[in-house]
């Protein structure tokens, strides 16, 4: 290997001088070695009542205790739900799935326009749009005056209503589905969670 | 003196023939009946139900984990074997009585209930609801078409 040395002449003899000489001295402390990592990156594998089409009870955040219909199964355990918006007022959703109760009901989602679905779960569909406009000083003086409404991006709205067409058709054809999914769930006296069957 | 009439209590008495309700251990909620009694503690029973997921086998149970109902196979033999046991049983139609009686009803609704999922529990909701309109709708017009008092 070249980058080991070169040999030298000196007088009669050669010798090979290292083209990196090696330190004069040992470092005082050890040097720490990070520590390997074992653990396998798995996608998760999420509970088996969680299947496309489930009824689900929200637990968490703005929409807690809503009964929702779970459309697909996202990256990292987190969920694609739809209310749908018409009945119960939420909107396309990303949830976690750890905050969600799944009861043994279905609602038929297969007339579910697939490229839509699809669209709505690509990676960057739900992030927020940058504002243009910096704050600015006139701006932190109008802050008495009524701000702009924020305006649903008629976009998201087509898209909520290509995905929920189809469900609502399907939830009308059960009896009381539509008003259950409406109503919101909530824990009365006596109930006992743990020994309830969903 | 006043004629005084004497009547035998009417105690459910422990005896062969008796059919008991097994309260605690493996086969709590089922049907035996006792078929010999080995002492002031513990008895021999045997419940060969027509429904299979009924059937207890012929074990010794303590009384103390047995309820007695009001249900006696009359002339069952002492000891007798699970074949001329479960023809008594049948005879007798242990199984439709016990269906019957209040306290069997009452089980039923309950472990119906309990094993009700959620939209079931929603439908019940709502459909009592509806009852309850009704019963009131009605109520109310014969108040108003009752005279004032």
């Amino acid at each position: 290997m070249s980058d080991v040395g070169t040999t030298k002449q000196f007088g009669k003899a050669q010798r090979l001088v290292p083209s990196q000489k090696a330190q004069k001295w040992y470092p005082v402390d050890d040097d720490s070695q990070p520590k390997k990592v074992r653990k396998a990156i798995r996608p998760t594998k999420l509970r088996e009542s969680l299947k496309p089409g489930t009824i689900l009870i929200l637990l968490a955040g703005r929409f807690r205790g809503k009964r929702v219909v779970l459309l697909k199964h996202l990256d990292q355990g987190v969920l694609l739900v739809t209310g749908p918006f018409k009945i119960n007022g939420v909107p396309l959703r990303r949830v976690n799935a750890r905050y969600v109760i799944a009861t043994s009901t279905h609602v038929d989602i297969s007339g579910v326009d697939s490229q839509a679905v699809e669209k709505v779960s690509a990676p960057g569909y739900f992030t927020k749009e940058k504002k243009a406009e910096k704050k600015t000083e006139e701006a932190f003086f109008k802050q008495g005056e009524k701000p702009e409404k924020k305006k649903v991006a008629s976009a998201r709205a087509s898209d909520q209503k290509a995905i929920d067409q189809s469900i609502l058709a399907s939830v009308k054809k059960e009896n009381f589905l539509g008003s259950y999914l409406a109503t919101t769930f909530s824990l009365r006296n006596g109930d006992k969670p743990h020994e309830m069957k969903w | 003196m006043a004629d005084i009439d004497v009547k035998i209590a009417q105690w459910k008495l422990v005896e062969v023939g008796r059919v008991v309700l097994i309260r605690r251990g493996p086969y709590t909620g089922k049907l035996a009946v006792i078929v010999e009694i080995i002492d002031h503690k513990r008895v021999l029973v045997d419940g060969p139900s027509t429904e299979e997921n009924k059937t207890v086998p012929r074990h010794v149970l303590p009384l103390a984990h047995a309820t007695l109902t009001h249900f006696v196979i009359p002339k069952l033999p002492r000891a007798a074997g699970t074949g001329p046991v479960k023809k008594l049983w049948e005879q007798n139609e242990i199984d439709g009585k016990w269906a019957k009686t209040s306290f069997a009803q009452k089980t039923e609704s309950t472990t119906r209930r309990k094993n009700l999922n959620d939209f079931e529990r929603f439908k019940v909701l709502r459909l009592k609801k509806q009852a309850r309109f009704e019963v009131q709708k009605t109520h109310a017009k014969i108040r108003a078409a009752a005279p004032k008092a």
